[in-house]
């Protein structure tokens, strides 16, 4: 299967993007004006500790080195220490990859399940009052922000019919679909006008395509027809598409914890920036870039093993 | 005794610049094991016509009139249920262009198969194993390993092969043809014609083979049809209609073939286009473009004349302006 | 495929529905938001402690919010901002991806393949999470967002402009140019620019709903506008502690933000449909 060999060497290739991020991480907190040890420490700044500061970050050092002080420091794993959880910076951070990651996958099943049946339906009945309407949903859905989707299907369904918790994370796996469902929702709405769009577009043009008139000279059932062959090379460009988007979903779902309360990194990430915690969002930050690149990569392996046009 | 029989069809779109007449009441036969071909220039009709024997019209804007006998049944007053039991199973269908129409991302293997699944009922693992049996008849090289090989994997001769292999899986009585080897290079289509003849000469396969190509009319078929603005011209046996065309619009046809007696001479043409099929001449649609056309030929509809038993023209001026026998 | 100048004018001949709905909607929230200070019933940050949190009547037409200020008048004056991170927002990505696409397109070289690899880093990075984090080294404030876009906004101009010069700068047109003896820089922005800038242009259209979004998301956040200044991101977060008894607080600033992003959005579909352009 030499088509999947570029599994092994595409992380050498990712080498550049992965010392640019750093680059730009690096450069977000250094752009911060005052003393940098002062930031980290916050009020409880000694002499002595911001003498140890120095020390270890090299801050008297020209910024060049300063940035090899910050590499070495992050394959060792040491990101610092949050000045308002008085823990290291990577444990802190650890600790809430798991809701995002979960709130994460959450939305994009819903989104992928409710573009696949938006999508699918407006394709089918291209041209008719479905499909329009569909079609009206994906415009207007472009310019609907998530923090207001989430606050008005908080006001329906959680104060309102009272079906949904208001905030927080739940304690067990299905407390956990609960309590999530309202956040992931919100973000699968956001991102649905785009995958909806594209995923009708792919199968209007896969319907007309000559493989499908061939098919249908074989005779063969219409389901066997949608689902074996238009739905299948419909889905190529799509997942495609879910692959370039991931940062606007990473961006959905900060805003969307922020919103329900939901203990992920996004609110971590905006808790720490008005705590001037810099060191927390400089690791949140770096993280979420490098879950956009794993991603990325992931998609591109997805996608090989889909196509088998593809020669990477 | 008739595989096919096709009375006065006639197919109209429905545009928004008014209805359109693609194919105007043609009427052609073919027994068992009889290959018909029928040529004409792009916008003749000729796809269209075969595509609606099959209802495989796109869009749903187009109304199918006349009758098309095939086995004793009108397949026009067929549900689409049944059609669809017809089609892949007792009607085959192959087309010009293989590398887009077999689906990239499916096995060429399973593709073969499909028809064998769906219409005769096999398991997956059985009728692979037939799908080998039908690409090593059609002559694809190591068929048990080129199964499991994706269409971008074969060449433009293969995936024709390929195609023709899913099309002939469940032993179809008919096969339509449409312009099969336009696409492939000129020493591919002899192979790809010679392979038609011998699932004809195997099974007594009755193939109507679409194109525009006299060469391939002449190297493969028993009977022609010449359609033009969709009507049919003329309508003969194959050797006849070389010999002796009955009809101006055939005989241009033969004269505009590039040959090598006539290097170095300027290439012989039919004047004029074909006209708009919205608004076609009155009469015979061939006259405006024709050398011996008269005033007679601009009225009344020009039906098919029996000028032998094996041989039919729609011209009218026939006896005096065609060659003598 | 892209628009010269005789067939921009030829095309622009029949107007598509959606460019005169998608911009007359536009046009209102510009009356709107010019027209404030006379349009607008209240004072936006006048406060009437006797008057909180009442629902839609006769005297404050959508209400009013826990401080008793008449949510209409914040609303249109909101339009001021909000409009405004519309506008402004696409300007600087723009000028700047413009002009970056432009020469790394045309010189190719190290420079574009130097431009290649900072394209790549930076859509490695979530968009909202990097303006995010710009904001946050700049400190809050709108100065700071647009900052923020222009650093990181200007690489979709860039791809766009990029790769429809490396498709124009082998055209006839170009050799023409330059057989004439004129300078790079003269053929770069007289010869074609104006050839390849039409995607550009609808993309800004599209982009500034974006930047509308992003931005109330920031002060809803509060990164971004801050109190007592009514803009519709903010009033929707103060009004979240209220959305149980008080739904108008929250929803009639979204519709608003939903009503002018979906102008931009049928303007930027309609042009790019007039123009015959797809991204």
């Amino acid at each position: 299967m030499h088509r999947f060999n570029f599994v092994l060497y595409r992380p050498i290739q990712l080498i550049p993007v992965l010392i640019g991020i750093s680059i730009v991480t690096f450069v977000l907190i250094h752009a911060i004006p005052g003393d940098p040890a002062r930031l980290l420490l916050g009020a409880k700044a000694t002499p002595e500790a911001i003498a140890a500061i120095h020390g270890k970050y090299g801050l008297d050092r020209p910024v060049a080195i300063q940035y090899f002080y910050f590499v070495a420091n992050l394959i060792r794993g040491e990101l610092g220490l949050s000045i308002i959880y008085r823990a290291p910076v990577l444990l802190v951070v650890v600790d809430r990859i798991l809701p995002t990651l979960f709130l994460l996958i959450y939305a994009v099943m819903l989104a992928v399940i409710l573009s696949v049946v938006l999508g699918s339906t407006a394709a089918a009945y291209r041209g008719r009052p479905a499909d329009q309407a569909i079609r009206l949903f994906s415009t207007v859905g472009l310019g609907l922000p998530a923090f207001w989707l989430g606050i008005i299907l908080m006001m329906v369904l959680s104060i309102g019919f009272g079906w949904f918790p208001v905030s927080g994370y739940g304690d067990d796996f299905l407390d956990r679909l609960h309590h999530l469902f309202l956040p992931a929702f919100t973000v699968a709405l956001a991102m649905a006008p785009v995958l909806t769009r594209n995923l009708r577009a792919s199968l209007i043009a896969e319907s007309t395509a000559d493989y499908v008139s061939a098919a249908k000279a074989k005779g063969l059932p219409r389901h066997v027809i949608f689902f074996h062959h238009i739905f299948r090379n419909s889905l190529i460009p799509t997942i495609n598409l879910l692959g370039v988007n991931v940062g606007w979903l990473i961006g959905g779902t900060v805003v969307v914890e922020a919103v329900f309360s939901v203990p992920g990194l996004g609110s971590l990430l905006v808790s720490s920036i008005f705590a001037r915690d810099y060191l927390v969002v400089q690791a949140v930050t770096l993280i979420l870039a490098l879950g956009v690149v794993a991603t990325n990569f992931l998609v591109d392996i997805v996608t090989v093993a889909l196509d088998p046009r593809i020669q990477p | 005794m008739a595989v096919l029989d096709v009375a006065d069809l006639s197919v109209e779109f429905a545009t928004a610049k008014g209805p359109l007449r693609a194919v105007d009441q043609i009427s052609f036969g073919l027994a068992e094991g009889e290959v018909l071909g029928i040529v004409g220039e792009s916008g003749s009709g000729k796809t269209v016509a075969c595509r609606s024997i099959l209802r495989l019209l796109p869009g749903e804007r187009a109304s199918i009139s006349g009758k098309v006998l095939f086995e004793g049944r009108d397949l026009l007053q067929l549900a689409e249920p049944s059609m669809r039991e017809l089609r892949g199973s007792r009607i085959g269908m192959i087309f010009q262009n293989p590398s887009t129409h077999l689906d990239p991302l499916m096995t060429v293997g399973r593709q073969v198969a499909e028809p064998l699944i769906y219409h005769q009922g096999l398991s997956a693992s059985e009728a692979r194993k037939k799908a080998v049996e039908l690409l090593r008849l059609v002559g694809i090289p190591d068929p048990k390993r080129n199964a499991d090989a994706f269409p971008h994997q074969f060449s433009g001769g293969m995936r024709q092969r390929a195609m023709i292999a899913g099309a002939v899986a469940c032993e179809p009585r008919l096969l339509i043809a449409d312009e099969p080897t336009t696409a492939l290079d000129v020493t591919v289509q002899a192979q790809i014609l010679r392979l038609l003849l011998e699932l004809r000469d195997r099974t007594g396969l009755a193939i109507i083979l679409i194109t525009h190509d006299l060469g391939v009319v002449a190297a493969t078929c028993d009977n022609v049809a010449v359609m033009y603005a969709g009507r049919i011209m003329e309508r003969a046996a194959k050797a006849e209609l070389l010999r002796r065309p009955l009809h101006p619009y055939t005989e241009g046809l033969m004269r505009s073939r590039p040959t090598a007696a006539g290097r170095g001479r300027e290439l012989h043409t039919i004047e004029g286009q074909l006209p708009p099929l919205g608004d076609p001449p009155r009469g015979c649609r061939f006259h405006p473009r024709c050398i011996h056309a008269q005033a007679r030929c601009q009225t009344g509809a020009v039906a098919l004349e029996a000028a032998s038993s094996t041989h039919s023209t729609a011209c009218l001026r026939w006896r005096e302006v065609m060659a003598p026998a | 495929m892209s628009a010269s100048g005789i067939a921009l004018r030829r095309r622009l001949g029949a107007l598509s529905p959606l460019i005169y709905v998608g911009g007359g909607i536009c046009l209102f929230w510009a009356v709107l938001a010019l027209a404030a200070p006379w349009i607008s019933p209240y004072d936006p940050i006048a406060q009437d402690l006797a008057a909180t949190l009442q629902p839609p009547n006769a005297a404050h037409l959508l209400g009013t919010d826990n401080f008793g200020r008449d949510v209409l008048s914040r609303i249109v004056w909101g339009t001021r901002l909000d409009l405004q991170m519309g506008v402004l927002g696409v300007l600087f990505p723009f000028i700047i991806g413009t002009t970056i696409g432009a020469l790394s397109g045309y010189f190719g070289g190290f420079v574009d393949m130097l431009l290649m690899r900072l394209l790549d880093v930076t859509i490695s990075f979530p968009f909202f999470v990097l303006i995010i984090a710009i904001v946050a080294t700049l400190g809050p404030g709108l100065i700071s967002f647009y900052i923020a876009l222009a650093l990181v906004g200007w690489v979709s101009y860039a791809r766009l402009i990029r790769s429809r010069f490396i498709v124009l700068k082998h055209a006839d047109f170009v050799m023409a140019a330059r057989s004439l003896g004129y300078r790079h820089l003269r053929i770069i922005f007289h010869h074609i620019l104006p050839n390849a800038i039409m995607p550009a242009v609808v993309f800004c259209v599209s982009d500034a709903v974006i930047d509308i979004v992003l931005g109330s998301s920031l002060s809803y956040l509060g990164l971004g506008i801050q109190p007592p200044t009514a803009e519709w991101g903010l009033m929707i977060a103060e009004s979240q502690t209220f959305i149980a008894t008080a739904w108008w607080i929250a929803t009639f600033p979204g519709l608003a933000i939903v009503l002018l992003a979906v102008g931009f959005s049928l303007l930027a579909d309609g042009i790019a449909e007039q123009l015959g352009i797809r991204d």
